[in-house]
């Protein structure tokens, strides 16, 4: 039951982080391998500004509109210049990006782990006998609830949610209509590194925070946004919740615990073989 | 009489690599009879030499291929393994160190290309992006299971047979040179062409009558072969033989040495490849501690300057001006021609291609498309 709820908790967490992915790579069609990499300047932000002020909102705030500001100048230097380039290209470069910001990250911060106590003050609740629940597990689930709920709401009602959705279906038919893709483009990393400034928030619960700190959680929600479909928005939260599940209950039993994260790539591996768009993915067909 | 010359003066250019690297093989040869090269220098020559194979194995994939590897040190790690355990086992009966050394490259080798044939048949499946992550799960699903086999020691890594003689760096180095010559005659034949076909446009190349599954393969497994030769070599220059050598920043490593040189270029693999490894062992002494991260920020700007410089269209007249070929006609031609391709030829030939079964989706999407014409 603990096991479960905690891999439902950490399957939030990627499903957030999967977010970010799946929707930067439904609009602009490219992979940000950067986005691990923001988590981490995020939970650098949330460390730095709450071991000054001591104030947990505003360190959270201060991590939210960095790690926004992060998204777009990433989008703006590095991404937008190659719109036109092949896929290989920009795939190179956001790695380039992501080994940057890890590189700038040890070089302010060092490569000694920080850890960072905010959520985890909130303690444990016993909800029946002999079940013991820490509350931080708690808050991240309902939180992620809420983000993914308002996400959902946002992309369907709203008009630069729908613009979202034109945009991915089709960019050339969706500047026909009217739609600022460029300026699409920029909202949808925004808005994915706001996302990823939530899920550091809530990760910081589980590991302090290095220089690495984005990149496991980073390869991880990626699978999962893969597994789930990767351009698929309920897909990365099926993707990141499954792939949650099968880690905490693979951790939970000693035998295999050791081969955890072989069992999660191999996952993805299984279902790139068997169907490579995807659990909610759809089939695209190669134009020439 | 012209054509002879033609063909004369080809062959020198073409084979410029191997020279250089025979010229390199003779000097130090010489260099290290005379007692002029130290050991730091030897093991310099022998660490350069493991590179350039990386380098140019990764480059058939990256830049032949057209298909981008983030498990490169994955394969390397199986080869340093296995074909270190090898070592450790023949050298117990085999009293030339040359015979193991070659007995164990091959089977380093050939095992980890056995492993690039299980990841190659997913692979043929997908392309571009997912391509690159199931071969970067491949790498992390490589360490996580060496550092948890008890056999081959664990997360304390494997003990290897250190090379027992002086002059490793001759026979890495002929090693070097055969790997290439290898590589090159591969790309310049036909299966070579099928590959650039490929990856230059994929469904053309189809429906030449290339077989696009065989080659994607074949080229997969050969880098794979070569990666764990690579492997080898450095068990036998490290002397052990850790999972954590041969993590995702590893193989971004080998990446940057392909992308600086020149994707598609084997004398530029060889090039930035020795350049990186050079300046890796010099800074090593230089910039260990917290000033370490200063070579994984200048790598990883060097990375997006070289991508951007090249493929970004801001970036065209700069080019065209520092260019010595003079690209400028050429880049131009390149735009007709793109004009042309956009000419819509009324005949849809993705669907024609992708045309299998006429169930009611398929059918509804056709006429849907032919509607919007």
């Amino acid at each position: 039951m603990v096991t479960l709820l905690d891999g439902l908790s950490l399957g939030a967490i990627y499903a957030l982080i999967a977010l970010g992915y799946t929707m930067v790579y439904g609009i602009a069609k490219m992979l940000n391998f950067a986005h691990g990499d923001v988590i981490m300047v995020g939970a650098y932000a949330i460390f730095t500004v709450f071991s000054i002020t001591g104030n947990p909102v505003i360190a959270f705030i201060v991590s939210i509109i960095l790690c926004v500001v992060l998204g777009i100048v990433i989008e703006k230097l590095a991404y937008k210049p190659l719109r036109t380039a092949s896929p290989l290209a920009v795939l190179i470069t956001a790695i380039g990006v992501s080994n940057l910001l890890q590189g700038l990250a040890q070089l302010i911060f060092g490569t000694e782990p920080k850890s960072v106590i905010i959520l985890n003050k909130l303690g444990s609740v016993e909800i029946a006998d002999g079940i013991i629940l820490n509350i931080s597990t708690i808050v991240t689930l309902v939180l992620s609830a809420i983000i993914m709920i308002v996400l959902t709401l946002f992309i369907k009602k709203t008009k630069t949610g729908r613009a979202m959705l034109a945009v991915s279906e089709d960019k050339g038919a969706a500047q026909l209509m009217g739609v600022n893709v460029n300026k699409i483009i920029m909202i949808t990393f925004a808005i994915g590194s706001a996302l990823a400034a939530f899920a550091s928030l809530f990760y910081l619960i589980k590991i302090p925070v290095s220089p690495s700190f984005g990149a496991l959680p980073g390869i991880k929600a990626f699978a999962a946004a893969v597994i789930g479909g990767i351009g698929s928005i309920p897909g990365a939260m099926v993707g990141g919740i499954l792939l949650g599940l099968v880690e905490n209950i693979c951790l939970s039993i000693d035998v295999i615990a050791p081969y955890t994260t072989s069992i999660e790539f191999g996952l993805l591996i299984l279902i790139l073989l068997v169907k490579p768009t995807g659990i909610l993915g759809k089939k695209i067909r190669e134009k020439v | 009489m012209a054509k002879s010359k033609i063909k004369s003066n080809f062959k020198i250019k073409n084979h410029l690599n191997y020279i250089l690297i025979g010229v390199v093989l003779v000097i130090t040869f010489i260099m290290n009879s005379i007692g002029e090269l130290g050991r730091l220098d030897r093991s310099t020559l022998v660490r350069i030499s493991f590179s350039i194979i990386l380098a140019v194995s990764l480059n058939l994939v990256v830049g032949f291929l057209g298909e981008l590897s983030l498990g490169h040190a994955g394969f390397m790690c199986v080869g340093a393994y296995l074909g270190g355990y090898f070592v450790n086992v023949f050298s117990g009966f085999i009293d030339s160190p040359l015979l193991v050394y070659v007995i164990s490259i091959m089977i380093g080798g050939l095992i980890s290309a056995f492993f690039g044939l299980v990841i190659g048949i997913p692979a043929l499946r997908l392309k571009g992006d997912y391509l690159a992550i199931a071969t970067l799960a491949f790498g992390e699903i490589v360490r996580n299971i060496f550092k948890n086999i008890k056999f081959f020691g664990a997360s304390q890594g494997l003990e290897t047979k250190i090379y027992p003689e002086k002059e490793f760096f001759i026979i890495t180095l002929i090693t070097v040179i055969v790997v290439l010559i290898l590589c090159q005659n591969l790309i310049r034949s036909k299966h070579g062409r099928a590959v650039t076909a490929i990856r230059d446009n994929e469904i053309a190349a189809k429906s030449m009558g290339i077989n696009v599954t065989f080659y994607k393969l074949f080229i997969f497994i050969i880098a794979a072969f070569f990666a764990g030769v690579a492997g080898v070599i450095y068990a036998q220059c490290i002397g052990q033989v850790k999972q954590e050598s041969f993590s995702y920043n590893y193989s971004i490593e080998i990446l940057v040495m392909v992308v600086l040189g020149g994707m598609g270029s084997i004398n530029g693999s060889i090039i930035a490849a020795t350049i990186i490894t050079y300046l890796n062992i010099l800074l090593q002494n230089e910039l260990s501690g917290p000033l370490a991260s200063v070579k994984l920020v200048v790598y990883a700007i060097i990375l997006i300057f070289a991508i951007l410089f090249n493929n970004a269209p801001a970036f065209n007249n700069l080019k065209n001006k520092l260019s010595l070929k003079g690209n400028r006609k050429k880049s131009k031609e390149k735009d007709d021609e793109a004009e042309w391709n956009r000419i819509d030829t009324k005949i849809k030939m993705d669907e024609m291609l992708s045309y299998d079964l006429p169930n009611d989706d398929d059918v509804n999407s056709y006429s849907n498309s032919k509607e919007d014409n």
